[in-house]
Formats: C-alpha cells, structure tokens, sequence
C-alpha cells in the first residue's frame, strides 16, 4: 500500500479523476455498523416470529440467510455502492474504472467474502489489502471494485474581500497555488502560525504586516476586488 | 480567467448539473425533461476541471469540481438492464452453457465428492465401527432419529415443521453452496476440502443407515431433492476450484485479471446454484417429507435426477457450427 491513497481515472471524456480509497479502519468500521445493524433488525423480527412456533422459525432462517448474503448485495446494487455503515462512514464501492457498481459486480465481491475473512477476523481479506495498489481484498480484486471515500457536499468558499495587490515577482504556477492554499487554509490556522508563514515569503516586513502583504497578494491572484 | 470570474461564470452550470444528480440519486427516477442538460453539463464540467487544473485555481475549487465530476460520472455510467428477459435467457440457455463452458471443474469437482462418498461407504460397510470417525456420537443419533423405521415420529410431522425445515435447508445448504465456491478462492484447498468432506459425510450417512436397516426411508427421502441439491454443490465446488485455479496458473494473464475472467464465467453457475438450490429446499421440505409408497418416490427421483441432467446437457446448444465447447461467451 502507498502512503498516497489517491487514485486517478482518464474517463473517456478525457478528463482526470481522483478518488481517494478507503484503507481498512473506515471499512472495518463501516462493516461493524452493519453487523449492529443486521443483528438489531434480526432480534426486533426474531419476537413476533417466535409467536408462530416452529414456522415462524423457519422464516427466520430464512431471513437470516438474506440478512447474511444478500444485506450488503442489495444495498451496494440498488443504493449507490452504499450499505448503511457504508453510508455512515462516508463510503461508496466503485468499480475500478470509477463506474457504478451493478448487481453483479456486487454479488462477486460479497460472495467471495468467506476466503476473505478466512482465517477469522478477516485476516486474509486485511493482508491482501495491505500488498495490493489499490487496498482492496480478494473479493474487490475478483470483482474488480474499489472502496472510496465520497466527500461529503462541501460549502462554496466564502469571499474574503478587502484590497488587493499584484505581487511583486514574476508568479509560477506552484507559487499561485502555494498562495491559494494559503488562503484557503488560513481560516484554520492561528494568527501567529500565519504570520509565521506569511514571513517567510516576506522576511523583510515585520510578521503582521507580512500577513497583510500575502493577503492582498492572494486576493489579487484570486481575482477579487 | 482569474478564479472568481471563472466561478462567477459557471456556478449556475453547476448548481444546475448538482439539482439533476440530486434527481438521479433519489430512489425513483426522476423524468427525461428534468435531464436535458445533464450530458451537456456534465461534459463543460469535465473541460471545466481541466481548466482549473491547468490553470492552478485554488485546491478547494479543484476538490469541489473532482468530486462534482465523480458524483456525475457514476451517475452518467449506470445501466439497468430489464430483468426478466434477462432471467428468461439465462435459465433458457445462459446457465446450462456455463456449466458446460467448465466442465472439467464440474467433473472433478462431482468425482471428488463420488469418490469419497464411495470409498466411505464401502469402508463403513466393512467395518460398521468407522462411522465413528467420520460422523460425530451426536450426529450419527440425530441420523438415526430421523430415519430409523423404529425411532422416527412420523405423525408427529405437520406443515410448521415442513416450514421450519425449508427455512433451514435454505440456510444452510445455500451457506455451504457459497462458502465452498469462496473457498476455492485459497487456491482450491477450501472448494476440495468441502467436496471431500461433504462426500464422506454423505458416504457415511448411506453406509451407517443401510446398515441400520434404514435404507428405504433414507434413499426415499433424499432421491428428489438429492437432483437439484447434491447437483448445486457439485457446481459451487466446480467453480471454486476454477477460481483456485485462475489463481494458481492463471497462464498468459496477470494473476488479478485471470482471477477476474474466472468471477465473470463462474457468476452466471453461482446464480444457478442458487436457483438450483432454492428448488432443491422448496422440494425437500414439501416433497421430501411426505409418505408416499417407494416406487413413486423412486420414480420422481429418478425423474428429477433425469430432467436435470438433459437440462444441463442439452439446453442453450446453439446449432451446430455456431457454438461448441470452445465457444466463448
């Protein structure tokens, strides 16, 4: 596994697209939300099943076999790749092309989960993740699917307006991004921290008047004003 | 372009193309005319990424235009095929054609199982006190139990149990059914060894009750669904070891890809092992169980066992010229 889990696609339309994958943590997390899940909607049909004696036992292991092979299959085929843990956690299965996952592809990589979760406690499927490029166990390499992380819906930025200045060295375009990742983290970081980093572009100005200077010079490069 | 001209200009688009996925997400599909842009939108939203790429926007707009274009992609690249034509082509001929498409696994898988059954059978016939190192003290009285002329409570049988058992073979026989096929995923040891074990089981099962005197009531009781049944893990064990095998000599393939040929070909069998052994519970529970003079239930036994077979044979061929065993599909 790389230390960078980011993955880029050439769609056919050319452009490129970068997923980001899901290591095991999220997954894990994900799976334990179902299994409490599964396990609740279990126990609250198992009462008045039991009402019906030995037929109503009958549909309960009827009910616990879909529960055990079809839960995630239905969920992930008709419900964007998600089941609810996986919703929980922010997570969607894939297709390695970055296509929606369909009820085949869905089918493959849940029924071949008994080789991943052999021995127990799915060491296989955890090991394979741990060698394989795109962290994904033996069930998404039949399957050919990944896991990823869908980001949830972020906020527009919002426009910081004051005055701005051209800056006064020729600009690159590391340098442009530099500055617009300046901008839009600085709301996260301290006063100080900020000054601190604005004096390194600025090392002959005083720190405030550095963070100032930087400020106006990344407005102007965003275009405000 | 500066960044906020850019955005200025095609925030409209894509708070439009982010109304249409809203619509495409939801359960029910949402009508044509709400989608006209979509295709429109979704493709200025692609050379809208290359652009704030190209030109070094800030990261945070980059971000939101990659994620917008993933949510649209999927959207974009989603097919739902009808299901029942679909269902109608494969059990026509879809099925049957991957069975016979792989063969070889069936054959070895279903001899792996035959054989084992037979030399556990012979050997318990030879030595009655074997059984006990196949089949545990508590199995070979629950065994016993339900198929001894003496102990078992026929009377005692009604629909609820019929019921019960059909949740339980469907519980079981399916779980096995897809834990060997997985199995075979660890380089056939897991889909072998099932086959194996469960053969011997069956082995010891016939030899113990034969010797007991509890021949007829076991082989009238499990002729019909034996067809379906014994036939579904016969398949899932074939198509395990043909998973195995991708792995271990996946030939002029990348490992990863031959394992990937294996998923698709095994996928249409796995579906008919389902189907094949949801059959096999609904006839078990409801067929199986009732009284009904030996003959009868050798006859559709032996029918059921016959169907299948032609079935398996003989469905799907195209004509000649067309198909044949090396046909690809």
């Amino acid at each position: 596994m790389r230390i960078d889990d980011q993955l880029h696609i050439d769609t056919p339309e050319g452009a490129r697209l970068t997923l980001s994958l899901a290591g095991p943590l999220p997954r894990a997390l994900a799976y334990g939300t179902d299994l409490a899940i599964r396990g609740l909607l279990l126990a609250v049909v198992a009462i008045p099943l039991m009402l019906f004696g030995r037929g109503g036992m009958g549909l309960y292991m009827v009910l616990l076999f879909l529960m055990e092979w079809f839960y995630p299959v239905l969920f992930e085929a008709l419900w964007q790749g998600r089941t609810p843990g996986k919703r929980m956690m922010g997570l969607a299965v894939v297709h390695g092309n970055g296509a929606p996952l369909g009820f085949n592809g869905s089918l493959v990589r849940n029924l071949l989960r008994t080789a991943d979760l052999f021995p127990m406690f799915y060491l296989t499927g955890f090991l394979v993740m741990l060698v394989t490029r795109r962290a994904q166990r033996l069930g998404d390499l039949a399957a050919d699917t990944l896991v990823i992380h869908t980001p949830p819906a972020r906020p527009a930025r919002p426009h910081q307006d004051g005055d701005s200045e051209a800056p006064d060295w020729p600009l690159s375009r590391e340098d442009q991004l530099v500055l617009l990742a300046f901008t839009d983290r600085g709301a996260r970081l301290s006063t100080e921290r900020q000054q601190e980093l604005a004096a390194l572009a600025y090392p002959e100005l005083s720190p405030a008047a550095a963070r100032e200077k930087l400020q106006r010079v990344a407005r102007h490069v965003l275009g405000g004003a | 372009m500066r960044q906020s001209q850019f955005e200025q200009r095609y925030r409209p688009q894509w708070d439009r193309l982010e109304t249409s996925l809203t619509a495409l997400e939801a359960r029910r599909r949402p009508k044509a005319a709400a989608l006209t842009d979509f295709t429109a939108d979704y493709q200025s939203l692609c050379h809208q990424l290359a652009l704030a790429r190209e030109r070094g926007y800030s990261l945070a707009l980059q971000e939101y235009l990659n994620d917008l274009m993933l949510r649209a992609h999927r959207q974009l690249y989603r097919y739902r095929t009808p299901l029942l034509p679909g269902l109608v082509a494969f059990f026509t001929g879809g099925f049957p054609r991957a069975v016979r498409h792989q063969w070889r696994w069936h054959l070895i898988s279903t001899l792996c199982f035959v054989l084992s059954a037979g030399l556990v059978w012979a050997m318990i016939l030879h030595d009655p006190e074997l059984v006990h190192t196949v089949v545990g003290p508590q199995q070979v009285a629950e065994l016993e139990e339900m198929y001894h002329p003496d102990l078992r409570d026929v009377a005692g049988r009604d629909r609820q149990d019929d019921v019960m058992m059909f949740g339980y073979y469907i519980y079981n026989n399916i779980g096995i059914a897809f834990r060997t096929f997985a199995g075979g995923l660890l380089l056939g040891v897991g889909a072998l060894v099932a086959m194996l074990f469960n053969g011997s089981f069956f082995g010891a099962a016939a030899g113990h009750l034969t010797l007991a005197g509890a021949a007829q009531p076991f082989f009238t009781f499990v002729i019909a669904h034996g067809a379906p049944e014994l036939t579904a893990i016969f398949l899932a064990g074939g198509a395990g070891l043909r998973m195995g095998w991708a792995v271990l000599a996946p030939g002029s393939w990348r490992r990863v890809d031959a394992l990937r040929r294996a998923a698709a070909e095994c996928l249409p069998v796995m579906y008919g092992v389902f189907a094949l052994l949801v059959l096999a519970a609904f006839i078990e529970a409801f067929w199986s169980s009732r009284e009904l003079a030996p003959q009868i239930k050798y006859g559709v036994g032996a029918a059921c066992w016959a169907l299948l077979a032609l079935y398996l044979l003989f469905a799907g061929r195209q004509r000649q010229g067309q198909g044949g065993r090396h046909g690809s599909e």
